[in-house]
């Protein structure tokens, strides 16, 4: 399954809900302003590091550079374009977005 | 025509609820989608996680903010043949409820069967 | 592939809209179909032909109709939350005795039915909100 998330995880519970129901080998994209989870050393770092154990994680390009994040994204977390994000909805058999 | 169209079988749609009512319309336009989508004979789901929990509470009374209490309604789920309804016990507990608090009977799963359930559908709706 | 897109919130509010237009987009140029896109919640006002954005801003609304047109896309609004919202078609406005309706070129009026069948006869349905 392919889960999206575009909350930050600052003010918002939608990735740490996320995470708890996403399974082994889930996917996790983070689009909007979900993207700012995929930050190198914040508060959440440790909890998507955790995560990142169990499934894959992906931020929206677009997203990431729109916020000028684009030189703090963590080791682990894969960016991919509008064109990544249509071929993550492919390869998984549903999607659940955390709004 | 819908059976025709899926090839005979029946798509599972599980409608993930989060949200509590009366602060924002989602809760009830999600129910109207409910309501909508039971003619339709899919193999339907309702999952109450977080806040949407809240959704299902007792006692609801919405006299003083004009609005319709929209509760009631999912008493009317099982006469649509809508009896799957799933309610995240941490969700009920860190609320201070439990099952007797709310308006209908209840699946209460634990997270990890929760994401069971979730794994399992065809179509996710959130609103 | 056929997607079927949920789109719950209106245009510029919040990037939701955006986000959908652009998987659209991108979905169409991998070759893809786009079964249909719903629009419910707020995002009916995706809608209403009578925005005016400044102009050097997108045009959300005329980016979708212009996309239906190029891709013969089928959107649709929902109607309930449509008559909340005021937003309508020539017919709907009449139906109701407005004095003027709103609905942009492209897209059309019709029931919640209209997203469950989306669910069915799509491979994947993607639902953008806030």
């Amino acid at each position: 399954m392919l889960h999206t998330v575009n909350k930050s995880p600052f003010e918002h519970r939608a990735l740490e809900t996320c995470l708890k129901f996403a399974r082994q080998g889930a996917a996790v994209l983070l689009i909007e302003d979900g993207v700012y989870a995929a930050a190198r050393d914040t508060a959440v770092a440790e909890q998507v590091q955790e995560a990142l154990k169990t499934v894959s994680i992906y931020a929206l390009k677009p997203d990431v550079e729109a916020r000028g994040m684009q030189n703090r994204v963590m080791d682990g977390v894969r960016l991919v374009d509008y064109g990544g994000f249509v071929d993550l909805v492919v390869e998984h058999n549903a999607v659940q977005s955390w709004l | 025509m819908t059976e025709e169209s899926a090839g005979g079988i029946a798509k599972k749609f599980l409608y993930v609820n989060r949200r509590a009512p009366y602060g924002s319309i989602y809760g009830l336009e999600s129910l109207e989608v409910v309501l909508i989508g039971a003619a339709f004979e899919q193999d339907v789901s309702l999952a109450f996680l977080g806040d949407g929990v809240f959704q299902l509470t007792k006692g609801q009374d919405t006299k003083g903010l004009e609005v319709k209490n929209f509760s009631p309604t999912f008493r009317a789920l099982e006469d649509y043949d809508v009896t799957k309804l799933y309610v995240e016990k941490e969700a009920l507990e860190a609320r201070g409820l439990s099952a007797a608090d709310l308006v209908v009977p209840v699946e209460v799963v634990s997270a990890q069967r929760m994401a069971e359930i979730m794994e399992a559908q065809d179509v996710i709706l959130s609103f | 592939m056929k997607f079927g897109i949920l789109v719950n919130e209106g245009p510029y509010t919040h990037e939701a809209s955006d986000t959908a237009y652009q998987f659209v987009r991108a979905a169409l140029a991998k070759g893809h179909q786009i079964y249909r896109v719903f629009f419910y919640h707020d995002g009916v006002n995706n809608g209403t032909r009578l925005t005016v954005p400044p102009q050097d801003d997108r045009n959300i609304v005329k980016r979708w109709s212009e996309l239906a047109a190029e891709h013969k896309l089928d959107l649709v609004v929902c109607i309930a939350a449509a008559q909340r919202r005021g937003l309508m078609d020539a017919a709907e406005a009449k139906r109701n005795g407005k004095d003027a309706h709103n609905l942009a070129p492209g897209f059309r009026i019709s029931g919640l039915g209209q997203l469950i069948e989306a669910g069915i006869q799509a491979d994947r349905l993607v639902v953008f909100g806030d």
